[in-house]
């Protein structure tokens, strides 16, 4: 069956029956009951959803659509928001594949923001190169400390990833509130009645290559992004270290009978995590928010979403680059900015992306369900075969 | 949710342990917990009503507290040890910072009443859910939602109050709203045997969308009504006894409840043919299955029982605690209560001590803005970090049932 021992084990029912069906049909079945809870509190679902997807800007990418520009502008917003969605997918995804449930994202991507925002507001006269690339990888390295905590508590007394990071994440907030509120010791040091950091400066900004700098363009974040995915892929299927957390999630027994010291992979997996989220905080504020105030520690979401993004994607590299895009479209479409409150509510339709969130995680959660659409697809009556675990090839005195 | 290290299976190490046998090992034991103990006296003789003005007897205390923590690390037990070590820290630091802030500030934060009438308050959510919790992973069914099913208890409780102007009536749809969510969870998890953890941590999220969509739908930027009904305080004729009056006379209807549910709990789980049933169906569901108690039947009852009591601990934090709702008010109450459950090693004693623990802490973290504004904001995260130790520190030596967060399919 596809139960193991595990949660790698017992989700790899989802990922290994494959195809593009099973998460375009999740996806689709969420966006339906999403529909539902807005047409049973009094509103049409179809001008609801057509007014989101007016807001992405996907038609862009069909050229003899009208209004280009509009479209341009409000898919930029798409793509901004899509970047740090697959770095936040790529941690909880990474976790998943060696058997722990990451919730720490929300956390890891906070903390990576104060470390970017830190050094990308002080230190005035570095080049803007090595300015730049200082503050991504401290807010990486920042991240990637954060989630060590929960690994390195995972492999030494063995308490549960889940209520750690989660408690990690409250933690990661007061101390947000606390560095940024009045009073506090990175708040704004031009006006002091200001709850919100310092500005970065000019040259640790990310370039914008795609729109108007001054009116929130396409900055370079999106190519951190796409070469963490290759990152991603060539850790995890090329690499011993990617090869040992696989085999820890499918049996962490059969990987320690192999040889695998699985304490230090926990804990090598965690930062690893940890330095996918860190960096996403870092790339947002030095992309686009510049800047960190306390309503923004403690009214983002961002890692949160990064669970949805990671399961409909499969988990894998492609999968959770393009489940990213279907989320920061709907966050970009439910956007205070873009949404017409004559049309929906943008505080409804913020709810509503959290319901779309939940239902996701949800079905692919029930991967028996799965399981049966997928025998429903190719009309065979028995269930896939179990996977074989992979046999650890190291000696165990090696 | 843990399980046994191996740690715990060998035999204590260290020279004395090897030399004395295990009768030294106890001692070792018994000289950590003194030196737990003596840590905190260090702090307690700064502040009220001792209030030394001096941290010296303190640090002389602590560091007798730290001596006999080496010595329990010596002695083989190393978390005792190590806790005496943390203990001896803590105390100096707290006793150093009291003896250099105002009495008047002192006696404001720790009025001893006060803290322990916030206590009760705080613990009794936590209370409620971690009793939720209990409930269904005794039936080997792990509860991430009980987050969720609060919220769903704290938002219904307060609509239902205010749209039926009865308290009863808002305190039992919010129950119901919870038992909602239960039974979602127990069809996904029992029923189509998805990942016990997964499927939680979707009905956390479903529940804070629906509460969220529901409330702006309702109540749009204006928020609940100020007339909202409430859950009674019961009022005891206690009031002139010195700290319990303090303490008890004025609590409301649900703290005493959900103490009372502690107990209840306890009978029905301990002490009753069903709750043997039902741990049965958490230790071993197959040899349960064999004597004819129905594995899925009794997981769908216990999983529902889980959700109804954790939102009524979301009822009372609403329409009993703050007599309003906002969103994303659980502030992660059930998880801190999963961890109360982990720390009370899945007994209603202990989880009822653990709770109070955390609620003590909470407590603390709301009167200590009178020092200073911006370092209290950081003290906000204090029942977090307590959590994180809390349950850093004890598993390994906590053993949850044995079929905990194993789905179960009939006559494989």
């Amino acid at each position: 069956m596809t139960a193991g021992p595990t949660l790698a084990g017992r989700v790899s029912g989802y990922i290994r029956t494959g195809g593009v069906l099973t998460p375009v049909i999740t996806a689709l079945l969420a966006f339906l009951i999403g529909g539902l809870v807005v047409a049973l509190t009094g509103k049409n679902p179809l001008t609801t959803y057509q007014a989101f997807y007016d807001g992405t800007g996907l038609s862009w990418l069909i050229p003899w659509s009208g209004e280009r520009e509009v479209a341009a502008i409000n898919l930029q917003q798409t793509l901004i928001l899509t970047t740090p969605l697959i770095l936040v997918g790529f941690a909880v995804a990474f976790a998943f594949r060696a058997g722990l449930f990451n919730i720490g994202g929300q956390g890891q991507y906070a903390v990576g923001g104060f470390a970017a925002v830190y050094v990308g507001s002080s230190l005035d006269g570095l080049s803007p190169v090595l300015h730049v690339a200082l503050a991504l990888v401290l807010g990486a390295l920042a991240g990637g400390l954060w989630a060590g905590i929960a690994g390195l508590l995972r492999a030494t007394v063995g308490a549960n990833e889940v209520i750690s990071t989660i408690m990690l994440n409250y933690i990661s907030l007061w101390i947000g509130v606390y560095l940024f509120g009045l009073g506090g010791p990175l708040q704004n040091g031009t006006d002091p009645s200001l709850p919100v950091s310092d500005d970065i400066l000019r040259e640790a900004r990310l370039p914008v290559f795609w729109g108007d700098a001054e009116l929130q363009g396409l900055h370079v974040g999106l190519f951190v992004a796409l070469a963490a995915g290759v990152v991603f892929w060539l850790l995890l299927n090329r690499s011993v270290k990617g090869y040992e957390a696989r085999a820890v999630g499918f049996s962490p027994d059969a990987a320690a009978y192999g040889g695998i010291d699985v304490g230090r992979t926990y804990v090598t997996v965690m930062v690893t995590c940890g330095i996918f989220a860190g960096l996403a905080g870092a790339v947002d504020v030095l992309g686009w928010q510049f800047r960190i105030a306390t309503n923004d520690v403690t009214g983002s979401e961002i890692g949160f979403l990064g669970i949805a993004v990671a399961l409909l994607g499969r988990n894998t590299a492609v999968g959770t680059m393009i489940s990213a895009l279907l989320f920061g479209a709907l966050l970009q479409g439910t956007s205070v900015r873009n949404l017409d409150p004559a049309v929906f509510e943008p505080a409804l339709a913020g709810n509503l992306t959290t319901i779309i969130q939940g239902l996701v995680v949800l079905f692919v959660s029930a991967d028996v369900l799965v399981v049966y659409l997928y025998r429903l697809r190719r009309g065979k009556k028995g269930l896939p075969a179990p996977p074989v675990p992979p046999a650890p090839v190291r000696s165990p005195a090696g | 949710m843990s399980t046994v290290t191996a740690d715990d299976l060998r035999p204590p190490r260290g020279p004395d342990a090897v030399a004395n046998g295990p009768r030294s090992y106890s001692q070792a034991k018994w000289l950590g917990i003194v030196g737990i103990a003596l840590g905190l006296l260090a702090f307690f003789v700064a502040i009220p009503p001792i209030t030394l003005r001096t941290a010296v007897p303190s640090w002389l205390i602590a560091a007798l507290a730290a001596g006999l923590g080496v010595l329990a690390v010596r002695g083989g037990k190393k978390r005792v040890g190590y806790g005496a070590i943390a203990s001896a820290v803590v105390g100096a630091l707290g006793a150093y910072a009291a003896s250099r802030s105002g009495v008047t500030n002192l006696e404001v934060v720790v009025s001893w009443g006060a803290l322990g009438a916030a206590t009760l308050r705080y613990a009794t959510p936590l209370t409620f859910a971690a009793l939720g919790g209990l409930v269904s992973e005794r039936s080997g069914v792990v509860n991430i939602g009980l987050e969720g099913a609060i919220l769903m208890g704290a938002f219904f409780a307060a609509l239902g109050a205010d749209k039926t102007g009865s308290w009863v009536l808002g305190l039992l749809i919010g129950i119901a709203s919870g038992a909602v969510l239960g039974l979602l969870h127990a069809i996904f998890c029992v029923g189509l045997r998805a990942d016990q953890i997964v499927t939680g941590t979707a009905l956390n999220f479903i529940a804070f969308g629906v509460t969220g969509y529901v409330y702006i739908d309702t109540y749009g930027d204006l928020g609940t009504p100020d007339d909202l009904p409430q859950i009674p305080d019961v009022t005891l004729p206690i009031g002139s006894v010195p700290f319990l009056g303090d303490v008890l006379a004025g609590q409301n209807l649900m703290v005493w409840l959900g103490l009372l549910s502690v107990l209840a709990v306890f009978v029905c789980v301990f002490k009753t043919g069903s709750g043997l049933r039902l741990r049965s169906v958490g230790e071993n569901p197959r040899a349960a299955e064999t004597v004819g108690i129905s594995v899925y039947r009794t997981r769908y009852v216990a999983v529902i029982c889980s959700g109804a009591l954790a939102a009524a601990g979301g009822a009372y934090l609403s329409i009993g605690f703050v007599n309003s709702f906002t969103q994303e008010m659980s502030a992660g109450r059930g998880f801190i209560a999963l961890a109360a459950l982990i720390f009370g090693r899945w007994r209603p004693g202990g989880l009822l001590a653990a709770t109070l623990l955390f609620g003590s802490s909470s407590a603390l973290a709301q009167r200590l803005p009178a020092f200073n504004e911006s370092t209290a904001t950081l003290m906000q995260a204090l029942p977090y970090v307590l959590t994180l130790i809390a349950v850093a520190g004890v598993v390994g030596r906590s053993v949850p049932p044995a079929a905990d967060g194993v789905p179960y399919k009939k006559g494989e």
